[in-house]
């Protein structure tokens, strides 16, 4: 297949994902199914990581402020919040859903996919894209930014236990510069973000499983193309939301 | 009544399907059989529509299905049920939900209902108290009964079933057969089967569709079958030497 004909088959299966459902209570009930499988098992690691990325950023831009010497500590809180809410929250969430959910997905699809499920699926008179793709889609877009927000949170959380626990700041310097310089446009930023990341997360393994053919082998193939082009396309597009949506005059 | 006419399909350079005509006739066990690759599955996807033929059209009891827009297609495709060769029962559903799925999607019977109908089906293929478990749980002749029972949930007129047999120990083989005709001759459905297993062939094959090099070889009863003395159909059938040796002593 060429490059042209994947991007057309793509499109084709996306605008298919979104056709009017069958019976409304089915979809909705996979629906929900789907955001729990998301959701509830990306939570943990999400946690984790993020509480150790918000610590990290604290104690490293601390460091390097300490050194230069010219900047008050209590600007720590909202370098944080900063660097949390437009980069690293939604980048480090959503290349970790990639790996996880993403091959999830490939996998899940791909072998419904070579087991004949799909089959059986349309065979019933199931309009299988609309069906199985439609909602992983939109569980995404409803689950991703739910995810991106709470590492948000976590991250702060873990800068603040980073920078106090390193003597770099007190609490109360920490929450002057939390509560300095809030903008909403980065808050907005984030969302616009968030809604981007979900929807590649969720459609390029989808586009990678539901067209598997072949075997086992496939299947694994499909999945691991899923997760490194699901990477990329996000970190391109983050490249392309900072750029255009945060000027460069400090907003 | 299914007729297809003349179908042909190729993938690429290779041609599958070079213009096969059959009729698969009503309460009947209508068996395609061939080498593995003749083009079985491709000819039975390429009746319910899941492959697109190049040409030909396919007439289910007159109406061609070949030239129906998506909206009628679907319509056809509740009165058609299909096992598949590995039973494709959906893993992340019980027994119970994979069998209701049909009901829950295309009716509107009440929960009581569906769970009656899928009791009903469950006896019908000997899987009673099975309601709970997963497919992974099932053996693989457990799964074509429960695929069996899915299939026939809608009381299909037209019932696909491609290689039932395959991956069974011959005796679960004749049950499946067994059930497969029975379930046919009382629903007086339209069934076609896939097989290259000779057992289902003498067993319940009414009628028989062999497929050689991607055309229509021969087509007859079993009974008519067992006459044959050369050619490809009995190269087929009498796969061994030994078997060959057996037949030509037994026509002495
Ligand atoms: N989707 C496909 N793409 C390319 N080739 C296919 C496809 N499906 C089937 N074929 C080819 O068609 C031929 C017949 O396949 P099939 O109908 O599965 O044989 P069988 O009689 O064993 O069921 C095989 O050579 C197979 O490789
Ligand atoms: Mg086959």
């Amino acid at each position: 297949m060429t490059f042209l004909e994947e991007i057309g088959g793509y499109l084709i299966m996306i605008r298919h994902a979104f056709s009017k459902p069958e019976k409304t209570a089915m979809y909705s009930k996979e629906t929900f199914r789907q955001m729990a499988d998301i959701g509830v098992g990306s939570l943990p690691i999400i946690a984790i990581i993020s509480t150790f990325i918000g610590a990290v950023t604290a104690v490293q831009f601390s460091y390097q402020l300490k050194s230069i010497g010219l900047v008050p500590m209590w600007w720590m809180g909202s370098i944080v919040r900063k660097g949390l809410i437009l980069e690293l929250a939604p980048t480090i969430t959503a290349l970790l859903l990639a790996g996880k959910v993403g091959s999830n997905i490939a996998t899940e699809l791909g072998s419904m996919r070579i087991s004949e499920q799909i089959d059986a699926y349309e065979i019933m008179g199931v309009n299988t894209r609309s069906y199985l793709v439609g909602p992983k889609i939109l569980a995404a877009l409803v689950v991703v930014p739910m995810l991106i927000v709470i590492a948000v949170a976590l991250g702060i959380l873990g800068g603040w236990a980073g920078g106090v626990l390193g003597h770099f700041f007190t609490t109360a310097e920490y929450v002057r510069g939390l509560q300095d310089n809030m903008k909403s446009w980065d808050v907005v930023v984030m969302f616009i973000k968030c809604f981007f990341f979900a929807f590649i997360i969720a459609s390029v393994p989808c586009y990678k499983g539901y067209t598997v053919s072949g075997g086992a082998l496939e299947i694994g193939r499909a999945s691991t193309q899923a997760v490194v082009l699901t990477s990329i396309f996000l970190i391109i597009v983050n490249f392309f939301i900072a750029f255009f949506l945060l000027d460069s005059s400090g907003g | 009544m299914i007729e297809i006419k003349n179908i042909t399909k190729s993938f690429g350079e290779q041609s599958v399907l070079k213009g096969i005509t059959a009729t698969f006739m009503e309460g009947k066990c209508n068996l395609v059989i061939g080498k593995s690759g003749s083009g079985k599955t491709v000819t039975l996807k390429a009746m319910v529509g899941l492959v697109e033929p190049d040409e030909g059209d396919v007439l289910y009891d007159g109406r061609s299905f070949t030239n129906m827009n998506f909206k009628e297609r679907k319509s056809i495709r509740r009165e058609i049920g299909m096992l598949f060769q590995g039973g494709a029962l959906f893993d992340s559903l019980t027994v119970e939900e994979n069998i209701r799925f049909p009901l829950d999607m295309f009716t509107t019977m009440s929960l009581a209902e569906k769970v009656d109908r899928v009791n009903f089906c469950l006896n019908r293929v000997n899987m009673i108290n099975t309601n709970r478990k997963f497919p992974g749980e099932l053996s693989g002749g457990m799964k074509k009964r429960v695929g069996i029972a899915r299939a026939i949930v809608l009381n299909p007129k037209y019932l696909f079933c491609d290689e039932p047999n395959s991956g069974l120990d011959p005796k679960t083989s004749i049950v499946i057969d067994d059930l497969i005709k029975h379930i046919t001759e009382e629903y007086q459905m339209t069934t076609v089967i896939n097989t290259h297993d000779m057992n289902s062939v003498m067993g319940i094959g009414d009628h028989v569709v062999f497929l050689h090099e991607g055309l229509k070889y021969w087509e007859g009863s079993h009974k008519e079958i067992m006459q044959i003395t050369d050619g490809e159909l009995f190269d087929f059938i009498f796969a061994s030497d030994f078997l060959k040796d057996l037949r030509r002593k037994a026509t002495l």
